[in-house]
């Protein structure tokens, strides 16, 4: 059972510098081995706008960022107006009295008022807000000063001792003003325990990469797959890795397979819009039989869509990328540290196989944060390079008779890198024979053209038996079933405990590798369950279509969400319930929060 | 920082022989006959030999049309990409590997219509590769339509009343954007278009060989005749590849003379792959280890706490 359950919202326009304080506080909490998750609703926008960062803290993980708001910390009065009704009671919300009315509250709710000009009459500028306001909220959760003033000096080290007598300073009246105007709340830091690390998505991904052995990483700014090239960028030379921002996706995708095509490991990210351009290309990669993996971090599409909010909206996408049949492997991780554990996998299974491999990541996993214990990073990895012949610079000739696209039975042929002595071919994106000559304009030859398909195609029957089946989290006999896929696996689990402490019994089908879909196993879980759900974050039931055109398999019940934001525990709850009372069979929450 | 030298590796004296005969592919050019190609081809396999580039040694990258099925009719290492796509693959091939010499090969729709974007940013970047352009003004594979060299009036299946647009001059465009080898050739001067490919081969740098490769087929106007006529070697016309202004003036040129040569050629810009640290030692990124070592995997994970 959880005993600490805390989750702290700070909101204001872009630019108030909400990251700081909401970075400071995940830190104070992972250090003394607490859980964090965190989910930060922006706008695309630099400066302005309404910006609303949830902390959300726990002894147990935490599989989402929750329903319920403990502290609210509104830097301007557009937050306040926004979230001060929703906040219930026994929460507090803090806030700079010179410049923020409070409105009506609700019974229980506890204002909390302080004036910076009071407290901070010598400091201008309006970062100090944030400073007064974070002591405070330490203080109403008892962290102890020293911890503060240790953060403080840190932060202002660089601005010399003046400033950081003179922040401090102003750190202790805050926190003084709240321990002796504010009531605590029932939270109290553990004692120091195992730390954990906290990191966001993107970077798990990034750091799967540089675990997999990655060395040619290139992309195109686009939110929300940025994060991956920053990381990327910024240990490019520690890790050895080239990192390239290049014209475009297109430019991106064909890169990344020159790359690898001499041996390298080569990824690169995107958003669905680069994505789309990238189509073809990976087409290429699988018709050439070149090994790439490419991440789609989802935001909200069709076409520019709304950038900064998340969905599940480009699995048929993914699906069906690129002209003709190929083979492909398609994996969505289903949590931040399954982003980094999924990259190694990933790239073994398309070294092996010798076709792309693509991530449906979201915004919600590559923007989310989460802490994670230090030793699940794991990055001795096992590494595979399938078939393959002269990484090392050297190979034995083989007179000439070496054939690129050797017709076997698994479909795999030894791949030659370029450069390799004595096995000079030349890889082709139009159909080609096993020596890769090129057989799309020679007169009527479609024995060939069928058995370089079929060769091609038969590489994905070895795939799926290397594929951990999914299997039911949760009794099997329950009375619902919620199916998923992807990122929403912790707001499912979540509201699984909320369902069954109001007596109705669920479980979990959470699905991670797409493509080559396990449909035998799914099709016999799912035929043993009383109800399925199907729960997915896009209008039209991606998956469910997916679903049922792979397995025949019609679920009872849907719970859509497309309005840009994940889900909360009880969007889920409420589906459920609605959908067992027979009310409906599509439930779409409506989103409480306007960010 | 470390400088790899592939020309002059290759050139060693261990390294055996090569023929044009050894660098013929696995099956003959299914090019019309008399298609302008063939000269690009012979001279590229004549500039190859003579330099002593070993078929290994050499990764040959095209994308899509006519002139891009030429490194099926060439025993190097190839790629046959997709349409508009050769510089961009290319480019991944050279950083990820930097010891192989890379040429890319096409046509004048491929690289300046479809791939005009990776042309431009290849050149900007200085990315050590040699692309051969067969320009034959006009879109071949797909029966002749308007390229985007074709001329201002020309009459094709897309423009029947002729073309209104005037085209891209694909000389003074390179130099404007970075490329520090520029050439022009044509297939009717073989051995001055031979000599054109090995300075290009030879360069360390971005080196454009744009080479007037006439279309038998589809191309009435620039015919191997046209060109016969008016092509001028700036070699004999007294021009300094060094100078930028007369490099622009000659590249503008068109009209009863036609300038072919090196316009253009600077030797003091480092390529990317000399500019990027991550190659200045460890070879080719290819043949590196994979893995992350214990200290530096714990420092990773140290930023995170």
């Amino acid at each position: 059972m959880k005993r600490i359950d805390l989750a702290i919202g700070i909101g204001g326009a872009a630019g108030q510098g909400i990251a700081t304080p909401g970075d400071i506080l995940a830190r104070i909490f992972v250090r003394r081995g607490l859980h964090v998750n965190a989910y930060n609703a922006y706008q695309s926008i630099i400066r302005g706008g309404h910006i609303f960062l949830t902390l959300r803290t726990s002894d147990q993980p935490v599989l989402s960022y929750g329903d319920k708001l403990d502290v609210l910390l509104p830097l301007n009065q557009d937050t306040m107006n926004r979230h001060l009704r929703l906040m219930r009671a026994g929460s507090a919300v803090l806030f700079n009295s010179d410049t923020i009315k409070p409105g009506a509250a609700a019974e229980g709710v506890q204002l909390c008022p302080f004036s910076v000009k009071a407290l901070a009459p010598t400091i201008r500028g309006d970062l100090v807000q944030n400073t007064i306001a974070l002591a405070a909220v330490l203080r109403l959760i008892k962290v102890e000063f020293e911890i503060l003033e240790e953060i403080v000096t840190l932060q202002f080290r660089r601005k010399g001792a003046a400033a950081v007598a003179e922040n401090v300073g102003v750190a202790r009246a805050g926190y003084d003003h709240a321990a002796a105007h504010f009531t605590a709340l029932p939270f109290s830091l553990p004692d120091p325990a195992k730390p954990l690390a906290f990191f966001e998505g993107n970077q798990a991904l990034a750091m799967g990469g540089a675990a997999s052995g990655v060395r040619f990483y290139c992309a195109y700014p686009m939110s929300p797959s940025s994060g991956v090239l920053h990381w990327m960028a910024r240990h490019a030379r520690q890790l050895g890795i080239m990192v390239r921002q290049v014209e475009d996706e297109i430019g991106v995708i064909n890169m990344a397979i020159g790359a690898a095509h001499t041996g390298c490991r080569a990824m690169c990210a995107t958003s669905g819009g680069g994505f789309a351009l990238m189509s073809e290309a990976l087409g290429a990669a699988a018709m050439m039989e070149i090994p790439v993996v490419c991440i789609n971090v989802q935001r909200a599409g069709p076409a520019t869509g709304v950038p900064t909010k998340t969905e599940q909206g480009d699995l048929w996408q993914v699906l069906g990328a690129g002209q003709g049949d190929y083979p492909r492997i398609i994996v969505a991780p289903t949590s931040i540290v399954d982003c980094f554990k999924i990259v190694p996998q990933l790239f073994n299974l398309v070294d092996k196989f010798q076709c792309p491999g693509i991530i449906l990541s979201d915004l919600l996993l590559s923007e989310g944060r989460s802490s994670i214990d230090p030793a699940e990073l794991e990055f001795n990895v096992p590494i595979d390079r399938g078939d393959v012949i002269g990484l090392n610079g050297h190979a034995t000739p083989v007179n000439g008779n070496y054939k690129r696209y050797l017709i076997t039975e698994s479909g795999i042929s030894a791949r030659a890198v370029a450069g390799t002595p004595g096995h000079v071919h030349v890889v082709a994106t139009d159909e080609h024979d096993e020596d890769g000559v090129l057989i799309s304009d020679e007169f009527t030859d479609p024995h060939k053209r069928q058995a370089m398909h079929e060769k091609r195609m038969r590489k994905m029957d070895g795939v799926l038996p290397l594929l951990p089946p999914p299997a039911l989290f949760g009794a099997a006999d329950a009375r619902v079933t919620l199916l998923g896929w992807g990122s929403t696996e912790g707001v499912i689990r979540e509201a699984i405990g909320q369902l069954a402490d109001a007596g109705i019994s669920a479980n979990n089908l959470q699905i991670k590798w797409l493509v080559p879909l396990h449909a035998d196993a799914i099709l016999s879980i799912l035929s043993a369950c009383a109800k399925v759900i199907i729960v997915e974050n896009n209008y039209s039931g991606q998956f469910a279509r997916y679903l049922r055109s792979e397995t025949g398999f019609a679920a009872d019940g849907h719970i859509r969400k497309y309005d840009g934001e994940p889900f909360m525990p009880h969007h889920i709850v409420e589906g459920v319930n609605a959908i067992l009372a027979g009310s409906t069979k599509l439930y779409v929450p409506v989103h409480e929060i306007q960010v | 920082m470390a400088i790899v030298d592939t020309a002059a590796t290759v050139r060693g004296p261990a390294k055996p022989k090569v023929t044009v005969k050894d660098l013929k592919g696995k099956v003959d050019p299914d090019w019309c006959p008399g298609c302008g190609d063939f000269g690009v081809l012979a001279a590229l396999k004549q500039a190859m030999a003579e330099l002593g580039l070993q078929p290994h040694e050499v990764l040959t990258i095209s994308g899509i049309g006519c002139s891009s099925n030429l490194p099926g009719y060439l025993n190097t290492y190839g790629m046959h990409t997709l349409h508009g796509r050769a510089v961009a693959v290319a480019t991944g091939a050279q950083l990820a590997n930097h010891e192989l010499k890379i040429v890319a090969t096409g046509g004048d729709g491929d690289g300046y219509g479809i791939g005009g974007n990776h042309f431009v940013h290849a050149m900007r970047r200085n990315v050590d590769l040699t692309y051969i352009v067969m320009n034959n003004q006009v879109y071949g594979l797909t029966t002749g339509q308007l390229s985007p060299t074709s001329v201002k009036g020309m009459q094709t299946k897309s423009t029947p009343f002729g073309s209104v647009e005037n085209p891209i001059n694909p000389i003074p465009l390179a130099i404007a954007a970075g490329a520090t080898y520029v050439a022009r050739g044509f297939t009717g001067q073989q051995k001055h278009l031979v000599e054109l490919i090995k300075g290009g081969l030879e360069h360390k740098g971005f080196a454009l060989i744009d080479a007037f490769s006439p279309c038998v087929t589809y191309n009435h106007d620039n015919t191997n005749e046209f060109f016969k006529q008016r092509t001028r070697k700036l070699e004999e016309m007294g021009h300094d590849p060094t100078n930028f202004q007369a490099a622009m003036q000659q590249g503008c040129q068109w009209g009863e003379v036609i300038p072919i040569g090196l316009f253009w050629k600077r030797e003091d810009l480092p390529t990317l792959d000399q500019l990027e640290p991550v190659l200045s030692d460890g070879g080719p990124l290819a043949h590196r280890p994979l893995g992350v070592a214990p200290e530096i995997a714990q420092a990773l994970i140290n930023e995170l706490m």
